[in-house]
């Protein structure tokens, strides 16, 4: 930001003498001057550049890369990309990008009458070549650390930028070990190529265990190199790093597919949690559970209508506001319709999948039948690097701490409230809690509108993940209702395992089985299950499990 | 008490196994006579009748009414385990498609060359995917009588290894029911993937001919109705046969308590076992049925909503009576085809609807409905114990749980 200001001060600054009207003074700092200077010297050099010869331009551009600011690079960068351009009655230098010309030096946006009235810089490849070597020379001394890294990536690319003495010095110079690392990929890259052989192997010691791809790619060529010229003992050493790299990116394939089975495992625990109220402890069987999702999903979507400009806030608000929406509709259908059917679990079923079908068609009358667009905030999306060939993204790790969280909270709800324990206490033996004075009716009611409720919180994190439409909260319905089953219905742990264990499950089954036969499998897998442990994981022990 | 009335009559009874079974059955024998004069009436009118004729149905009509009886035979299997047995299948739907495909295949190669490839030997979509030669599971379905031992042996072995497995180790109740929707979806997914052989997404049609006949003549369609007709009608009488006969008597006291059941030294699961077998091929028969008559099957018959409106038609009609499944198939369909075609915004809202009010208002379905209003205003002049006996299975009913 602050740097920000610094520069359109500076091209201000510049600038003045050239434009017509009078801009406000924008505030300095002391270390402007030299930059301010800079500046002045790349102007000075850029008008040169229009009358140069190529012969005349590689000078100039020897003597560009010498300037160590940030404009410069730009310039570089524009120049090497062929998108510099002047304009020929006032010399102005602007940049044609994809026919969106701006004007270099104060970043406005013009619009031409004649594509002739500009003329491109042009640039042959010896000064394409000494270009890139500035640029890449600029950015890996740079101060910007994040520069430095981009650079040292785009080095490994093209290794033949920097000459040898330069890399050295960078590698030297370097503060940050992760860069300082990269380079000495660089580098190493760079000695596959070397005459001398021990170089050569001095370059594939460096080279092995590391997981960048254009590492693997040079270690690939240069195989295939020694290969054709029969030297054997760099071929078998290659190979042996290659071997390496492989075994530790299948490592990462497996690391990879566990996060990804985690977070649909977490997509699950969110959906079958509320479930697991309903189901597990009421014994009802929900079949409107997946509506109630759907609910969910769609209060974020109305309260991101609400407040468009707040994305992140909104999906904060958004949480309270699904679980009160479905937790009071949920409410609605205990006592409308559940309460006069305790006890007849085959009836409840029926009745709920028909509110479930009366729920879909309202939203689909309300809203339409095409799925909606729920916005994702910027902190949701964007994606963690935990080596260069695996990167995480941030919504998955957010899901599975969320779920998490979900749990935790309703786990203390049950375990260390007046609500929790007169629910418990209503389950265990319903006359004996009626006679102690809780009123059962409203406990039952209470009970169902929080698991409808926690499947509405859900709604909202599944509503970053998936489509949001009518039939979203069907796909949810069967899923849940196997995690409760295969975790053992009663049972908050078992659910978060059930979940969690299906989830991995399924993902480590996708690579070699599709992503289809992995889910049939799943379902197999649930049935031969229940044959075997027909209570589930976690089965209750005792006289509870007969109440079931 | 009304059950010992029942077990004197039939043991007292003379006379063939036919008047024993609709002894007791008095709107059974009403539905029957129904149904036989149905199926031999409107394929006769429709073929012999001219077009003008107040008295002709039209194919459209008829082809519609055997839509119907598919279903309702579908209805009458899932009464026989639900109304019957307590064993509520939300994965039915399964066999009826599973016979479906049998039909399907052998009406895929009844086609020959004249699909749009114009290749003798493989379907139109297993050339499109560059297929060679016939899966080893297509082999057999060019002849008739090996497809219609499909149709009854496909759905048949699956209920039978699917029920083996769940009735051993003793899953019942609404865990049954949820394994039963995961086995439905499983095949559902399944029956999508190309590489099953089943023509994926667009599953079987273009059908030509069955037999050597047009499938579009009327003629044909009058067949298929009559064939339809006759099949719920035997459908039926084997449905009624099993409920009627000692058997019955176990699985509805299995239904009623299957603990004690099983404490009495029944076998419990081997009864639960056969009718659920049973139960699938007539499903299967029905779908086989069915196909010919809407001249496509594909995967989203599998779909597990369509396996629970099958309980709600038996829901409806009125559980555990049979003729009441019949009854309830053909108003829910009926209502379906009407309200889809004038209100198709409302439709959902009505059967979810019926859903909800058939559970909660009326537990014996439109077939109780005269009983249960009867016992309502007798009852507050004070019920006596014959004025709730009734002729019918609905007494039975009362005592029953699900």
């Amino acid at each position: 930001m602050f740097s920000l200001f610094k520069q359109i001060g500076v091209m201000l600054l510049i600038c003045m003498p050239l434009m017509a009207q009078a801009a406000e003074p924008q505030p300095y700092k002391e270390d402007q001057a030299s930059s301010a200077v800079a500046t002045s010297e790349l102007y000075e050099l850029s008008q040169q550049l229009i009358d140069a010869g190529y012969r005349e331009k590689q000078a100039l551009v020897e003597t560009l890369v010498e300037i160590n600011d940030p404009q410069t690079l730009k310039f570089l960068q524009v120049m090497v990309n062929g998108d510099l351009y002047y304009r020929k009655d006032d010399r102005v230098i602007v940049i044609n990008e994809d026919d969106a010309i701006t004007i270099f030096f104060t970043g406005e946006s013009i619009t031409l009458e004649n594509k002739r009235d500009i003329k491109k810089i042009s640039v042959n490849n010896k000064l394409r070549t000494l270009l890139r070597g500035g640029i890449a020379r600029l950015q890996i001394f740079s101060n910007n650390l994040e520069l430095r890294k981009q650079a040292a990536t785009n080095l490994l690319k093209s290794a033949d930028d920097l000459d040898e003495a330069t890399l050295q010095l960078a590698v030297e110079k370097e503060k940050n070990a992760d860069v300082q690392e990269i380079l000495s990929l660089v580098q190493g890259i760079r000695w596959l190529e070397a005459d001398d052989e021990k170089q050569r192997l001095a370059g594939v010691e460096l080279l092995s265990g590391s997981l960048y791809p254009d590492v693997r790619g040079a270690l690939a060529n240069y195989v295939r190199a020694a290969e054709a010229d029969e030297r054997s003992t760099e071929v078998a050493a290659a190979k042996k790093a290659l071997d390496k790299i492989e075994a530790m990116l299948t490592a990462n394939a497996v690391v990879e597919n566990l996060y990804f089975g985690l977070a649909l495992g977490a997509v699950l625990l969110l959906a079958a949690i509320g479930l697991a109220i309903t189901f597990g402890v009421m014994g009802v069987i929900n079949m409107a559970h997946g509506e109630m999702i759907m609910l969910g999903a769609y209060t974020t979507y109305m309260v991101q209508q609400l407040m468009p400009e707040h994305m992140g806030v909104s999906l904060v608000v958004s949480i309270p506001a699904a679980f009160l929406i479905s937790g009071l509709v949920g409410i609605a259908i205990e006592r409308g319709v559940i309460r006069h059917l305790y006890g007849r679990p085959l009836e409840t079923l029926l009745a709920t999948f028909g509110i479930s079908l009366i729920l879909q068609q309202a939203v689909r009358s309300i809203f339409g039948p095409l799925n909606r667009d729920v916005g994702t905030p910027d902190w949701m999306a964007g994606t963690f690097m935990i080596n260069p060939a695996l990167e995480l993204t941030y919504n998955r790790l957010y899901i599975i701490i969320f779920s998490l969280l979900v749990l935790a909270v309703l786990a203390l709800i049950l375990k260390r409230t007046l609500f929790g324990l007169q629910m418990r206490a209503v389950t265990m033996n319903r006359p004996m809690a009626s006679s102690m004075g809780i009123r059962t009716g409203w406990v039952d009611a209470l009970t169902f509108g929080l698991g409808s409720g926690i499947a509405g919180i859900a709604g909202v994190a599944l509503s970053q993940l998936t489509n949001v439409g009518p039939n979203m909260g069907q796909a949810y319905i069967i899923d849940s209702f196997m995690v409760v089953v295969f975790g053992g219905v009663g049972n908050l742990w078992g659910t978060l395992v059930g979940a969690m264990s299906l989830g991995v499950m399924n993902k480590l089954l996708e690579p070699w089985a599709g992503a289809v036969v992995a889910k049939i499998l799943m379902l197999v897998f649930i049935i031969l299950f229940i044959q075997k442990r027909p209570r589930g994981l976690f089965a209750l022990k005792g006289r509870a499990a007969d109440m079931g | 008490m009304t059950m010992n009335k029942e077990i004197t009559t039939a043991q007292e009874i003379k006379g063939g196994p036919l008047t024993r079974m609709l002894l007791n059955d008095a709107a059974g024998r009403k539905l029957l006579i129904i149904l036989a004069l149905m199926s031999v009436l409107i394929p006769l009118s429709n073929v012999l009748l001219p077009e003008g004729s107040f008295f002709h149905v039209s194919t459209y009509t008829m082809t519609l009414l055997g839509k119907y009886l598919c279903y309702a035979l579908l209805a009458v299997s899932v009464d026989l385990i639900w109304g019957y047995c307590g064993i509520l299948s939300l994965g039915h739907g399964a066999f009826f498609t599973l016979g479906g495909y049998a039909m399907g295949m052998y009406l895929m190669r009844q086609i020959g060359d004249r699909g749009v490839y114009s290749n003798p030997e493989l379907p139109d979509f297993m050339v499109f995917l560059n297929w060679t030669e016939l899966p080893w599971y297509w082999l057999g379905f060019d002849q008739f009588w090996f497809a219609m031992v499909m149709v009854i042996a496909a759905p048949g072995i699956l209920a039978f290894v699917f029920g083996a497995l769940a009735f051993r180790s003793r899953v019942t109740g609404v865990y049954f029911s949820i394994i039963t929707q995961a086995l439905t979806y499983a095949l559902l997914l399944a029956f999508f993937r190309n590489d099953m052989g089943f023509g994926g997404n667009n599953g079987l049609t273009d059908f030509k001919d069955i037999l050597g006949f047009d499938l579009q003549a009327d003629s044909t369609r009058a067949t298929l109705f009559f064939a339809s007709g006759l099949a719920l009608i035997l459908g039926y009488l084997i449905s009624r046969f099993i409920v009627t006969s000692k058997l019955g008597r176990v699985l509805v006291a299995i239904r009623d308590s299957e603990s004690r059941a099983r404490f009495m030294g029944y076998r419990v699961e081997s009864y639960k076992l056969f009718v659920f077998v049973v139960s699938a091929m007539m499903a299967g028969v029905a779908g086989a049925l069915y196909v010919p008559q809407v001249g496509i099957i594909n995967p989203g018959e599998f779909a597990p909503i369509n396996s629970i409106e099958m309980i709600i038609w038996v829901a409806v009609g009125g559980r555990g009576t049979l003729y009441g499944a019949v009854i309830g198939a053909v108003l829910v369909n009926y209502a379906k085809t009407y309200f889809t075609g004038a209100f198709a915004e409302l439709w959902l809202f009505m059967l979810g609807g019926l859903f909800v009010l058939s559970t909660l208002y009326l537990p014996k379905g439109v077939v109780g409905l005269w009983a249960q209003l009867k016992e309502k205003y007798s009852s507050s002049g004070g019920s006596g114990p014959d004025e709730n006996s009734s002729s019918d299975d609905s007494a039975v009913i009362e005592e029953g749980r699900t």
